[in-house]
């Protein structure tokens, strides 16, 4: 495409490379890129993470975090270089020829000034205005984002906005000085469903009105699907296919975007396996010829035969107190768990799903006993979890009970190998004779999670994303857990890994008949994952259905909702991965 | 003195794990390396080799700490055996000077014990008394701002009340009321036998502030973080947690603190022995040895409290140099 690029474009970059100088040698973060975007277009930029995608954007803007730097190419705005500028000259294209929209409306805002004060400083410094002609245009702005009384809330500050609407305020501030084109660099990532598609109908109706181009750099190719005119794939720093939106998703050429394309999990049928990405070149897949059902893990552990529910929650309450004070009249609470009450029968997988704050965490962080709930009863086993006093006594359910946590880079001490990680609950819990027993049941728990006894020396810093993930269910395994708590185990992960590690969860499950509650707000995934699944919105348990009538006979009125915003990604699929 | 050495020791281990922990932090795939190839490659030995000031004050704080540890070979004069001193030899000048005597390179005091060796044996008990008070201090602050981070409510609330009163004095005023408080209630042999003791308290107690304030900062940090969750719903306790989990990741900070409390400590040291509360003036620190200079500052014998000055600002600036090298190389934002 680079010989049929005139200077008409809008944006044009030009044989790119963008190079990260360190001690240990220089790390090419984007090379070879060629690129461009039209007025009223919306180019997707679209990779996992690591692959240079949020470089193209900071470079673009000047704003390569040092000590990146540009070493080769070109970047043409209408016809004029913009790269090899100096700052002062940066700063004028900032803002007034280029606007930006960052991943955090949190973030982003000044907390201490005033929505008002941010708009009106920004338009004076980019267009010759007045106070009050500034000021109307601000207000203007507000009202053209779907800000409902806009000369009212300008006043107000950012902590007085929804994250939403905070971001609403970010692409306000982006269209200040009417720019020419627009950088979102992961605009909806930090967004729930229902309020990250109003948010990209806001920008696709924005950039169409004024004739803005814009690109949009993404992991989510639900968000590329619905959003963008045309498609850039990156892998690696550079760009392995660029086409329309409809190709791209439809007839992928390079194997790359093929694996990532089917490897987002299906909102509209339920498969036995997740696809797996074979690009990927560490793929870690479990070693055949591990029997579960002869090996260790899998033997019963002391467990009588069920009868009832393995967990049973009657009208579980949690509230938090928010403002401390002596008199009990002037503290303020929060309600982040009402009266839910729901049952998990043993061997089922049960789904909780829901937007963020709605209470999914705080329900695993009961069962688990890391909070203690302010009211009702927790059962596993028959036994009240909340009538138990000591820790001792709690001691042989902690052991049945373990959880996989969100964040793959939080979730292990930084400090401790994997091999201590992985024994600490084996020696906690005596389970192992000696050290030489324990080192054994460490590597054969690595084994099972695909990673390999070298892992164990090693330190959790020194692996990926999805190694971590999988270091952290070896650890939930080592006390041979009958009950899994899943908070959002990949949430944090490339839809790649995403896969493997969605796919090794459903196995442990099957082979050791572990009952799991998976938490998540990612509705295919449910889909795929879950037998019965639960409904939540602001700590209250809507609804509770088997997974397949949830889908196709949704009752509550939220829950239709929810499953109407969910993304109706119908990409390309490979149909020998979807046995 | 061996405490010197003692103290020397158990510090030692725990510095060295720590550095050789955020060296290891730095270098990945190299797990397999002897420790000496992972510490040349770690990123804190590349930042050592590019800095001359810190290259320069290492070797300074080392030279300190080998002659003071050494210090019964190294001094050319025991000052403190008294048979060997001769009130003959009192108030001579440095050797280059007039009048002076070539035994004694940087001339005497009044009492003819000789300048060099005072001032070998004096940055020993300065170091000692230094060490102690900061293992002291970081004890007791680390537990505190440990137990304060975690239990949180009102024990936290109390203890950094107690922290916050305790700022608003300045610490060597602590310092002289717990010394002036142990002489009152202390028989006067007993104190003279206790002096060191006491002294490490006084100072000790007035640096603990420090080190609760940021171990409790860090604490709140990571006792939320998922890790410190995983270890809860394995059923591990509290002490435990903190011990295995919490600890090792709150450290970094406190070593730098460490190092440039140590500076506070021995410059704290020499303020209390200048004003006459510290150590006695029969075994001199450097800071008793100034104050004895200074009487005579003003009769012409300046060398006796201007080279144990000189040492005393070199030791202190040599060891804050390596702290704020340490802060600055620990510091993943400043690579």
């Amino acid at each position: 495409m680079k010989a049929d690029v005139e200077h008409n474009s809008l944006l044009t970059i030009e044989g790119m490379r963008v190079e990260f100088p360190s001690r240990r040698g220089h790390v090419v973060a984007v090379e070879r890129l060629d690129l461009s975007v039209e007025p009223g277009e919306i180019l997707g930029v679209v990779g996992e993470s690591g692959a240079g995608k949020s470089t193209i954007g900071n470079a673009v803007i000047g704003l390569l975090e040092p000590p990146g730097e540009m070493t080769e190419g070109t970047i043409l705005l209408k016809g004029d270089r913009i790269d090899h500028l100096d700052d002062a000259a940066q700063r004028k294209i900032r803002g007034a020829r280029i606007g930006m929209i960052f991943q955090d409306p949190l973030t982003s805002l000044d907390p201490l000034q005033t929505i008002e004060r941010q708009l009106v400083d920004t338009i004076q410094r980019h267009l010759n205005l007045a106070e009050s002609e500034a000021r109307a245009r601000a207000v203007d702005l507000l009202d053209q984002v779907g800000i409902p009384d806009p000369d009212v809330r300008i006043a107000q500050y950012p902590h007085q906005f929804s994250g939403g609407m905070r971001q609403r305020v970010v692409i306000a501030l982006a269209l200040c000085a009417d720019p020419e084109l627009i950088i979102a660099d992961e605009p909806t990532t930090a967004l729930d469903v229902s309020v990250q598609a109003q948010i990209l109908d806001l920008m696709k109706a924005l950039c169409r009105d004024r004739q803005v181009g814009m690109i949009l750099i993404t992991h989510d190719m639900g968000v590329i699907s619905e959003t963008a005119d045309r498609v850039a794939v990156m892998y690696r720093g550079r760009v392995v296919e660029t086409g329309t939106t409809q190709q791209i998703m439809s007839k992928p050429t390079h194997d790359y975007t093929r694996s990532l394309i089917s490897a987002v999990p299906r909102p509209d049928k339920r498969l036995k396996r997740f696809p797996l990405v074979t690009y990927i070149e560490d793929a870690e897949e479990r070693p055949e010829g591990l029997n579960l059902a002869t090996h260790w893990l899998g033997k019963v552990r002391e467990e009588h035969k069920l009868t009832g529910n393995l967990v049973e929650l009657k009208d579980a309450h949690m509230r938090f107190i928010t403002r401390h004070s002596l008199f009990p009249s002037r503290r303020l609470y929060l309600d982040a768990v009402k009266d839910v009450s729901f049952a998990i029968q043993p061997g089922e997988v049960f789904g909780l799903v829901g937007e963020s704050g709605s209470g999914k965490s705080t329900i695993a962080r009961m069962i688990t006993g890391i909070y203690k709930p302010s009211g009702g009863i927790i059962e596993f086993d028959g036994t009240d979890m909340t009538a138990l006093q000591s820790r001792a006594a709690a001691a042989p359910f902690r052991r049945q009970m373990q959880m996989i946590f969100q964040d793959p880079f939080s979730s292990l001490n930084p400090r401790m190998r994997v091999e201590d990680i992985i024994e600490e609950p084996i020696h906690f819990h005596k389970m192992a004779y000696d050290q030489s027993e324990a080192r054994q049941i460490m590597h054969d728990l690595l084994d099972v999670v695909g990673l390999g006894a070298q892992a164990a020396r090693k330190f959790p810093h020194e692996f990926s994303g999805g190694q971590r993930q999988r270091i952290s269910i070896a650890r939930a395994l080592a006390t041979r857990p009958r009950f899994l708590i899943c908070d959002e185990p990949t949430s944090a992960l490339d839809v790649s890994i995403q896969a493997q590690v969605l796919n090794l969860l459903k196995d442990l499950q099957s082979e050791l008949n572990l009952t799991m509650l998976f938490i998540s707000h990612d509705l295919p995934v449910i889909r795929q994952i879950c037998d019965r699944v639960g409904v939540m919105r602001n700590g209250q348990l809507l609804e509770v259905a088997p997974t397949e009538t949830l889908f196709t006979d949704p009752q509550h009125d939220y829950t239709k909702h929810l499953l109407k915003l969910m993304p109706k990604f119908r990409g390309f699929r490979m149909p020998e991965l979807e046995s | 003195m061996s405490l010197l050495t003692l103290a020397c020791a158990l510090t030692a281990p725990a510095v060295i794990e720590d550095v050789a922990q955020a060296m290891t932090d730095t270098t990945a795939q190299t797990t397999q390396k002897s420790w000496l190839a992972r510490a040349a490659d770690s990123d804190l030995w590349y930042s050592f080799v590019r800095s001359p000031v810190t290259i320069v004050s290492t070797i300074v704080t080392i030279l300190f700490f080998v002659s003071a540890i050494f210090a019964n070979w190294i001094a050319p004069h025991n000052p403190f055996d008294l048979a060997s001193i001769s009130i003959m030899d009192a108030s001579l000048p440095p050797a280059w000077m007039e009048g002076s005597d070539p035994r004694f390179w940087l001339g005497t005091d009044d009492q003819g014990r000789d300048i060099l060796s005072t001032i070998i044996f004096g940055a020993r008990i300065s170091l000692f008394v230094g060490f102690a008070s900061v293992i002291f201090s970081m004890i007791l602050g680390i537990s505190l701002g440990l137990i304060s981070g975690y239990v949180g409510g009102r024990l936290d609330a109390f203890i950094m009340r107690v922290a916050d009163i305790q700022l608003s004095f300045p610490a060597i005023l602590i310092a002289l009321l717990i010394d002036g408080v142990a002489r009152g209630v202390l028989p006067r042999e007993m104190h003279q036998d206790l002096v060191f003791y006491v002294l490490i308290f006084a100072i000790g107690i007035s640096g603990w502030v420090q080190y609760a304030r940021t171990v409790r900062g860090s604490t709140l940090v990571e006792k939320n973080k998922e890790y410190v969750q995983a270890a809860r719903v394995i059923g591990i306790g509290p002490l435990i947690i903190l011990w295995r989990h919490i600890l090792p990741n709150v450290m970094g900070p406190v070593l730098v603190i460490a190092t440039i409390h140590l500076a506070i400590a021995v410059i704290t040291e020499a303020t209390l022995s200048f004003l006459g509360v510290g150590v006695p003036p029969t075994t001199p620190s450097l800071g008793t040895l100034i104050r004895i200079g200074n009487d005579y500052l003003f009769s012409g014998e300046w060398w006796i409290t201007i080279f144990p000055g000189i040492a005393l600002v070199l030791l202190v600036l040599a060891i804050n140099l390596l702290g704020d090298w340490l802060r600055d190389a620990l510091n993943p934002k400043l690579r």
